[in-house]
């Protein structure tokens, strides 16, 4: 009797069995999609460009208000006039950067941590000193630059891209695995002929087509709403955005590889992923951080992955810039599957 | 049928049940399983021939479970040697698990995916095997075919995890507990499936502690407890073990002390059940009266008396003193 083939071959069925158990939860999709861009939209907003903000200083009743009219001479400054308590008052919630006091000369009260109550110090000075008389010694002239690419916006696209790339991988595969072994579904297959091969190929497999829809999605989105332009070439983008995937895919797959329960499985998926969203440079430049710590923000697995996305997208750079990046991916790529696989529990 | 067919068709079987050599599905030997402060199960041994259908019957945390794992091949025993269709876990792993369907107690299927999706999934893992819609409408979920399964009633789920079992073609078909929880409805139907596998010349090992399942379905039982086999046969042997083949239960207000009862001529044992006395006696028309007349004179009053032949649960209430269910 001919053997007629009822099914696709077990690598495949799997893979769409992947796909749809995702596409079938709205919140995933919503997660994966509609989240990033609510976030770039909210933040890309909020750090619009737009003319540089007049600082608040208060002056004192009585005490300094003589000073009033040179400094709304300032295009920088707004003054305001307090009484002396409320002039403090004021000050320490921060609803003014500076307050200009008189004792035998004039006196700045400001907090020097604050780099708005230093801007304003020396704004305040400057409209003080011109309005006295000083002159330049030195002539300059301001030449303000806006090019696109040094905008906040164009260093955010990519940190939501790599966030997203980690999130969608740790997430979807953990969640995935974590679930099927507390349904004892992995128990289950684990009793068929399936090769376990299979099953975490599935995984990488169904993970490829996301990672296309999602890289498009948010990279097309950044260059429509926000004009941020790839600058690099599209297909190193790709390649970036797929070792980056599939490193996140194997590290939630280490996640999930002996978790029992989904409490579990989020506890360690939050504390692999919160550290690399605060450090790994996705809101911010992870250069702020203390230079001890650089080695190590350096070897994380996102910081790799944004430094890469951002070299790429903002900066153009070809592939030699980011091989460095791309080894770091590699290496956590192999370490985390090869462990996992190692560790893993069917039931 | 004539008496000369008869006897041949027993020595037949007789015959299929003990031939060593050839007809054994599985034989285990000498298994043991041990976790952290049990011991789950202790040196057990079990043949089960081919076309056999095999019931291990015990209370919940008898090693049934254990067992049966073991047997599939996803617990390793610490011990003992265990034989699939002529061949060990330890080599052939991939060629046995072609070969075996088998559904565990308490899978659940993903929820996401349709009744549809799931078989056509569990049929690609075979190298041969039946159509999937062919297995749906055998088991009557041709109408369920394109719902979600998180949509399916407890027993359409049940149901669709045998489809899984079912779908490879197997020669040997594991069950744990297929029935707990089910309506008496969906219980009936999924015993015809097992019967209609068996026609095929399949072979079944069936974990339970339902008696009546493993009287209806089973050739042979083992009746585990503390994960050993403490008895063996089938199920008319086992009930014919029995020193008192009827049993009497009762209960009265105040209660009788059990030396009133077992003093009774006739009564050869006595257990509790329930808020009951069980009696074990060889005959009811003796006995019934002898013990009416010994609760009249005792001035208590008769709240509760029915009589039924001994079934499996008395045999295995008589061998520990325990019910099936209550442990």
């Amino acid at each position: 009797m001919a053997e007629q083939r009822h099914t696709w071959p077990p690598l495949l069925e799997l893979t769409l069995v992947r796909f749809r158990e995702f596409i079938r939860q709205p919140e995933a999709l919503f997660w994966v999609f509609a989240f990033p861009l609510i976030l770039a939209i909210a933040l890309g907003f909020a750090f619009r460009d737009r003319a540089p903000e007049r600082i608040p200083v208060g002056v004192i009743e009585g005490v300094t208000e003589d000073l009033l009219v040179a400094l709304e001479q300032s295009p920088a400054l707004t003054p305001r006039i307090y009484p002396e308590s409320a002039g403090r008052e004021a000050l320490r919630t921060g609803k003014i950067s500076l307050l200009i006091d008189r004792d035998e000369a004039i006196v700045f009260v400001f907090d020097p941590t604050r780099p708005e109550s230093r801007t304003a110090r020396l704004e305040t000075d400057d409209a003080l000193q011109r309005a006295a008389g000083r002159k330049d010694l030195v002539p300059v002239e301001n030449r303000e630059s806006r090019e696109p690419g040094s905008r906040y916006i164009d260093f955010l696209i990519p940190g939501l891209l790599g966030m997203n790339l980690m999130g969608t991988g740790m997430w979807g595969v953990g969640f995935s695995v974590a679930t099927s072994r507390m349904q004892k579904l992995l128990k289950r297959l684990a009793a068929t002929p399936m090769r376990k091969s299979d099953y975490f190929l599935s995984h990488m497999l169904s993970r490829l087509l996301f990672l296309f829809l999602e890289v498009v999605v948010i990279v097309a989105f950044g260059w429509i709403v926000f004009d941020v332009a790839v600058r690099g070439s599209i297909l190193l983008l790709t390649v970036v955005s797929l070792i980056g995937a599939f490193t996140f895919c194997g590290l939630g797959l280490l996640t999930a590889s002996r978790a029992q329960t989904i409490e579990g499985v989020s506890g360690l998926m939050n504390l692999v992923m919160v550290p690399m969203w605060i450090l790994s440079g996705v809101f911010f430049s992870s250069e702020r951080f203390p230079d001890t710590m650089q080695p190590f923000i350096k070897a994380l697995p996102l910081t790799a992955l944004n430094d890469a996305l951002r070299a790429v997208m903002i900066e153009g750079s070809g592939l030699m810039a980011v091989a460095a990046e791309i080894g770091i991916l590699a290496l956590w790529c192999v370490l985390s599957f090869v462990v996992a696989l190692r560790i893993f529990r069917w039931n | 049928m004539r008496p000369w067919s008869f006897i041949l068709h027993r020595i037949m079987t007789a015959v299929a049940a003990t031939d060593v050599s050839a007809g054994f599905a599985i034989r285990a030997r000498g298994l043991r399983k041990t976790y952290p402060g049990v011991v789950a199960v202790d040196h057990l041994d079990l043949e089960v021939g081919s076309g056999e259908c095999f019931g291990l019957l015990g209370p919940n945390g008898a090693g049934k479970t254990t067992t049966i794992e073991m047997l599939e091949g996803l617990t390793r025993p610490d011990e003992g040697e265990i034989e699939v269709l002529g061949r060990s876990w330890r080599h052939d792993a991939a060629e046995i698990r072609q070969k075996i369907g088998l559904s565990l107690q308490e899978t659940q299927l993903n929820d996401k995916l349709t009744v549809y999706e799931t078989i056509r999934m569990f049929r690609s893992f075979y190298s041969r095997g039946r159509d999937p819609d062919a297995v749906l409408s055998s088991l009557a979920l041709d109408e369920k075919r394109n719902a979600r399964v998180g949509k399916l009633s407890g027993g359409q789920k049940q149901r669709l995890a045998v489809a899984t079992a079912l779908v490879g073609e197997p020669q040997v078909l594991f069950l744990d507990e297929p029935t707990t929880g089910l309506d008496p409805q969906s219980r009936l139907e999924l015993w015809e499936q097992i019967r209609r596998f068996r026609e095929t010349g399949g072979t079944v090992l069936i974990t339970t502690h339902y008696m009546d399942e493993a009287e209806r379905l089973c050739d042979r039982v083992a009746i585990v407890d503390h994960g050993r086999i403490i008895a063996l046969g089938t199920p008319q042997e086992l009930i014919g073990s029995l020193e008192a083949s009827k049993v009497i239960e009762l209960a009265t207000e105040p209660e009788l002390e059990s030396g009133l009862l077992t003093g009774v001529a006739g009564v050869s044992g006595i257990h509790r059940r329930g808020p009951n006395w069980s009696l074990n006696v060889d005959s009811l028309v003796d006995t019934v009266p002898a013990v009416l007349r010994m609760i009249e004179q005792q001035r208590v009053r008769l709240v509760y008396l029915t009589t039924h032949n001994a079934t499996l649960e008395d045999l295995f209430v008589s061998l520990t003193g325990r019910e099936l269910r209550e442990s």
